[in-house]
């Protein structure tokens, strides 16, 4: 990737925390513009330790990162006014207002009140009603959105969702996903976490795979999904055969043990005009199909294909 | 200078303030009120004049620097102990501000209500007594030098407290023993030699011993000592928060 590309350059960062665990070895990544990105990795991989320093809430200890160009430390203050976080645990004050508590975030990082500017943001959240509402008396995941609009309240260019979706009900889920791409429409990087993969398969543009607190894989998510998902074809016979015809052993087939399956697995470099040949040749040899079914593996089974690989 | 942060922070702290005015403002005000009453108006009154004032009015200064002192401890050490024990300070953590910026929103909107409880207690101590202010600028200063260095200690507790218990345990087991034994009700020139020279260690004496010679003009302690006194605990303070924030103790992992 060409380095003007990128809006956030990750180089040699490790961490190794006081206790000597070492979350991180020494990690490269870079983050385009405006993509959403996700993160992906089993708990404990290094994905929140990662975030947080790019944050500037744990100290890396080796390597360097920019942002937008401005080095996280050394240029810590123009860095930081371009990243908003929503932090994995609701961790929100329970006394103060909706209104106020975006209010805070707005000032804090800099920015100079602007009411318009909070309004779309809450409106867009559908949390504009619920704006003098002390968040104490808020759902978890009306708490949840309220973490995103005080991320949003300083107009961020990059966008860090951890594990955003984590214990929220399939409606939000889908509206918070709305609203990520929303954001990328007007020009925002998302970079997410999540160990939900449909998540990641939904909606990112790449994919980082982190495990151990090392990056296995970045990917475009059409290539990773192609390269590395399985696809399967099922054929459901009228009759039962007891064996599959030799001539067709080329094909690797898996008979089901009662005869009545016929089961086909490819991957996303086989020719997709095999299926039918594959098809015209079991018509010769009388084996007549009554249903087919096809199948692709999700990211989910490629990441623990993946993962589990390494252990 | 992130001064949009700056007001943000003490904003929102003074925000918590008016939420918990009765507990801040109301509680110590009543119970130093009590003080006037037991000590000032009931025992006072059979007790002799100390250089010259009624023990009544010699109370008030002690007792007003007694009250400062402990809440703005206690003010500024929950105002940061909160959000770190919430979990909220992640976002104070993560933007764009320096150290200096949280400490004087933080520690400038603990002092804030300290000089605010602290003149409260000054009306309210008139109903009681009667006592005059002969160097109100003088007054005014250390006031406000207290509640700066005391919310500047507090904001240190407040860091390096890992527990409800260590939040409560400096105040109540070093910072109350020294206020009381810091002449808040007493002038040192009563202890007998030995104790007036142990009461020398005890940085109170001089916080005291300064407000009470700006309310009177006379005091135990020369007022340049302890201007110079209390100046040097402030000086010590920032040290303190500088090394926090220098070395992230107990800020960032």
């Amino acid at each position: 990737m060409n380095p003007a590309d990128a809006i956030i350059q990750i180089e040699g960062v490790g961490k190794t925390y006081a206790s000597g665990f070492q979350a991180l070895q020494a990690l490269d990544l870079s983050i385009r513009r405006g993509e959403i990105f996700a993160l992906l990795g089993p708990n404990g991989a290094g994905k929140t330790t990662l975030i947080g320093i790019v944050c500037g809430l744990v100290k890396p200890t080796s390597g360097r990162v920019l942002a937008d160009g401005h080095d996280i430390r050394k240029d810590y203050r123009r860095a930081r006014e371009k990243i908003g976080l929503v932090p994995q645990e609701l961790t929100t004050d329970v006394f103060e207002s909706v209104w106020a508590t975006v209010r805070f975030s707005r000032g804090l990082f800099g920015k100079a009140p602007d009411d318009a500017h909070l309004e779309r943001v809450l409106r867009a959240l559908s949390l504009w009603d619920k704006r003098d509402s002390k968040i104490a008396t808020l759902s978890g995941g009306m708490k949840r959105r309220v973490l995103i609009a005080k991320a949003l309240a300083h107009e961020p260019e990059i966008l860090f969702l951890d594990e955003p979706t984590a214990g929220v009900d399939v409606e939000l889920r889908r509206e918070m996903w709305a609203l990520v791409r929303g954001l990328r429409e007007q020009g925002v990087t998302v970079i997410l976490t999540t160990h939900y993969i449909e998540e990641a398969e939904e909606m990112a543009d790449r994919i980082g795979v982190i495990d151990r607190g090392e990056l296995v894989l970045v990917e475009d998510k059409a290539v990773l999904m192609q390269r590395l998902g399985q696809r399967q074809l099922t054929l459901f016979l009228q009759r039962p055969v007891a064996a599959l015809p030799p001539e067709l052993a080329e094909y690797r087939l898996d008979l089901a043990a009662d005869g009545s399956r016929i089961v086909y697995r490819f991957d996303g470099k086989d020719d997709p005009g095999t299926i039918p040949g594959l098809l015209r040749r079991l018509l010769a040899s009388g084996i007549d199909v009554r249903d087919l079914q096809t199948r692709q593996s999700s990211l989910e089974e490629i990441f623990v294909g993946l993962v589990g690989a390494r252990r | 200078m992130n001064r949009h942060a700056i007001w943000a922070i003490y904003r929102f702290e003074m925000a918590r303030t008016g939420r918990t005015l009765l507990q801040s403002i109301a509680a110590p005000v009543i119970s130093t009120s009590l003080y006037f009453i037991v000590f000032g108006a009931a025992i006072g009154a059979r007790m002799e004049q100390i250089d010259g004032v009624s023990y009544g009015a010699f109370l008030v200064p002690g007792l007003i620097m007694l009250a400062v002192l402990t809440e703005s401890i206690s003010n500024a050490s929950f105002g940061i102990y909160m959000p770190r024990y919430s979990g909220t300070i992640y976002e104070v953590l993560s933007a764009p501000v320096s150290f200096v910026e949280i400490v004087i929103g933080y520690v400038g909107a603990a002092a804030t209500k300290s000089v605010i409880l602290g003149s409260i207690m000054l009306l309210t101590a008139r109903l009681f007594v009667d006592f005059t202010i002969l160097h109100p600028f003088w007054m005014a200063g250390f006031l406000v030098l207290t509640s700066v260095t005391f919310s500047l200690f507090g904001f240190i507790i407040g860091i390096w407290a890992q527990g409800f218990e260590r939040l409560q345990i400096v105040p109540t087991m070093i910072v109350t023993p020294l206020a009381f034994l810091g002449g808040s009700f007493y002038s040192i020139t009563m202890l007998p030699p030995f104790w007036q020279q142990v009461t020398l260690f005890n940085p109170v004496v001089y916080l005291v011993s300064g407000f009470r010679w700006s309310f009177y003009g006379s005091a135990d302690v020369a007022v340049a000592i302890s201007f110079g006194m209390t100046c040097l605990f402030l000086l010590a303070c920032l040290l303190v928060v500088w090394a926090i924030f220098r070395t992230g103790y107990r800020l960032w992992p």
